[in-house]
């Protein structure tokens, strides 16, 4: 009796925790299968516990290489995507102007687009360009896609920014551009940074739009798709559970530096 | 990932005037290029598809406008079948996701406490790890002789399935179940951010006024969270099925030749049949689809302001 009254009051939490063990499943078991030791092409069944492939991560031809594609052209994406998002949020919440509600919707439509469609029609496009696929279309693409939603993380932090700050800041003779350097992009930067970091997610992890535009060339998650037809080498383990570590590590790391932070102010 | 920021906290737009600025071009200066950048690359490509999807011709011989409208009729004729599964799958994967999605976004709102931002940390990292290698996992996870399939042997959950069509012999990969189970996984943590984000805005003070009312538990939740939460619920569910419905990814790996989603033929014909205009017309009646079938859903659920 004094279980049933326990389960009920914690229903949600088990219920939470279950959604949360089926979201970690896939991961707990890439990360266990990066110690396998395969028999055939295919990593899907247990063999035997080996440390190879984390010996020799580089070992997978043309592995590597896409990877450090994916990497660049993740960066270069991140890197573009920010700084026009960052101006895109910057007009529309700080000006008011003619064809506002038609710039909104322009930056929402890709957002609410099946990525399928996107990539469809920019294939049309380079097609009919006679455009060369490769490097330079995914980079276009990919910076295409990631826009959208730097400029709604940006457009979230400014708005919560009080403009009487800014106007402060003014009034203490400082001029625009001093304004703008010492004032409003340090309140805006954790929006800029989850913006950025968004989009690089996005973009070193896009399938879809990659796939239609990218020609010959052989991002990462292209590779991953090949070997899932031609046989999944184990050092792909190795990399998605690599990935996932760098990643906790990395908020973890924000995470005290925001605390910091915090307590600083306190 | 994507979501944290998909509903931004709705703070009051300043109503005093903007601070003056010098020049009244500064805005369209700084839209310009990330516009133009969206009409370039988003916008005109949609014109181009628009032009391709009533070509006729070949690769050979180039192909030609000639308003040949049948394309779209042969199109739905020809795809219907994927058309309606991938309604059904991107539906199934959704509600699969709310329902899924709620109680840990729920817990992570209010019940975590100081685990709070292990936990969120714990939704938004397998994001990292690319979600090809994830839904790879699934194959083991639900491979033939798995321990998935075993268990629901065991509880005779199969013999159900098979008889509702989701499943198909002793197996669970290769089936719709598989498929949807995939899409599910693959879209929650999109359902699961928008509902935080909602449900954390929530004060906490409206529950114990609920309890002092003499509400029961789940009454407060049917009266005052649920209602509340709503902008999440409505764009957790855009988020899901609008993706989902055009995923081809799932239905390859994890799927067969049986449960192809429009995706899928979107993709063959593009890059492996290179019928240009067939392509061209069935992404448009799915973005087509889709648009009508998410204003309908936001005209009903009365949540305008998603933008």
């Amino acid at each position: 009796m004094a279980f049933v009254r326990w389960f009920k009051r914690n229903l949600v939490v088990i219920a939470g925790l279950v959604t949360l063990g089926y979201l970690l499943l896939p991961n707990v078991v890439v990360t266990v299968f990066s110690f396998n030791k395969p028999k055939g092409r295919f990593n899907y069944e247990w063999q035997q516990f080996s440390t190879d492939a984390w010996r020799d991560p580089c070992g997978v031809a043309d592995m590597c290489g896409s990877l450090s594609l994916s990497l660049q052209i993740a960066v270069w994406a991140t890197l573009g995507a920010t700084v026009l998002g960052t101006m895109i949020a910057f007009a529309l919440v700080r000006y008011r102007f003619r064809a506002r509600g038609a710039v909104n919707s322009l930056i929402f439509l890709p957002m609410a687009m099946p990525e399928v469609v996107m990539a469809a029609s920019l294939l049309t496009l380079f097609l009919n360009l006679g455009a060369q696929l490769g490097f330079w279309t995914i980079l276009i693409a990919h910076i295409m896609f990631c826009l959208s939603f730097v400029v709604t993380a940006v457009k979230a932090r400014v708005m919560s920014m009080d403009p009487r700050l800014e106007q402060a800041a003014q009034d203490l003779y400082a001029g625009p551009a001093q304004t703008f350097l010492r004032v409003t992009l340090p309140i805006a930067a954790p929006g800029i940074a989850a913006g950025a970091l968004l989009a690089f997610a996005l973009s070193f992890d896009d399938f879809i739009i990659t796939n239609f535009n990218a020609g010959s060339t052989v991002t990462f998650p292209m590779f991953v798709w090949g070997s899932a037809q031609r046989g999944t080498p184990v050092q792909i383990n190795v990399i998605g559970t690599a990935m996932f570590i760098v990643a906790v590590l990395f908020v973890l790391v924000g995470m005290v530096i925001g605390n910091r932070r915090n307590r600083q102010k306190a | 990932m994507a979501t944290v920021t998909e509903a931004p906290p709705r703070a009051p737009e300043p109503d005093s005037k903007p601070p003056r600025r010098r020049g009244r071009l500064v805005p369209y200066w700084l839209l310009l290029p990330g516009i133009l950048w969206l009409l370039v690359f988003f916008a005109l490509p949609m014109v181009y598809q628009a032009s391709t999807s009533v070509q006729t011709g070949s690769l050979e011989e180039g192909f030609k406008v000639t308003w040949h409208f049948q394309t779209y009729w042969n199109a739905l004729s020809d795809y219907w079948p994927q058309f309606l599964r991938s309604v059904a799958y991107a539906g199934a994967a959704t509600v699969l996701c709310l329902l899924l999605g709620y109680p840990l976004a729920y817990l992570i709102a209010f019940r975590a406490g100081r685990w709070r931002n292990v936990v969120l940390v714990l939704v938004i990292a397998p994001f990292f790890t690319s979600f090809l290698i994830r839904t790879l996992a699934w194959k083991t996870i639900l491979a033939d002789g798995g321990p998935v399939v075993g268990a629901l042997n065991t509880l005779h959950v199969l013999d159900v399935t098979n008889w509702l069509g989701f499943t198909a012999g002793d197996r669970v990969l290769a089936t719709p179940l598989a498929v949807v189970c995939g899409l599910t996984y693959n879209f929650l943590p999109f359902m699961i951010l928008p509902l935080y984000t909602s449900l954390e805005r929530i004060d906490g003070r409206l529950h114990e006024a609920a309890g002092d009312l003499y509400a029961k538990p789940f009454t407060t939740f049917r009266k005052v969270t649920f209602p509340l939460s709503m902008p999440g619920v409505v764009s957790g569910t855009l988020l899901t099925f609008i993706p989902a419905s055009g995923d081809y990814v799932n239905a390859d790996l994890l799927g067969s030749t049986d449960t192809r989603m429009v995706g899928n033929v979107i993709q063959t014909q593009f890059l492996r049949i290179l019928d240009y205009p067939t392509a061209a017309a069935l992404s448009f009646i799915l973005m087509a689809a889709i648009l009508i079938m998410v204003t309908l859903y936001i005209r009903r659920s009365g949540t305008e302001d998603l933008v």
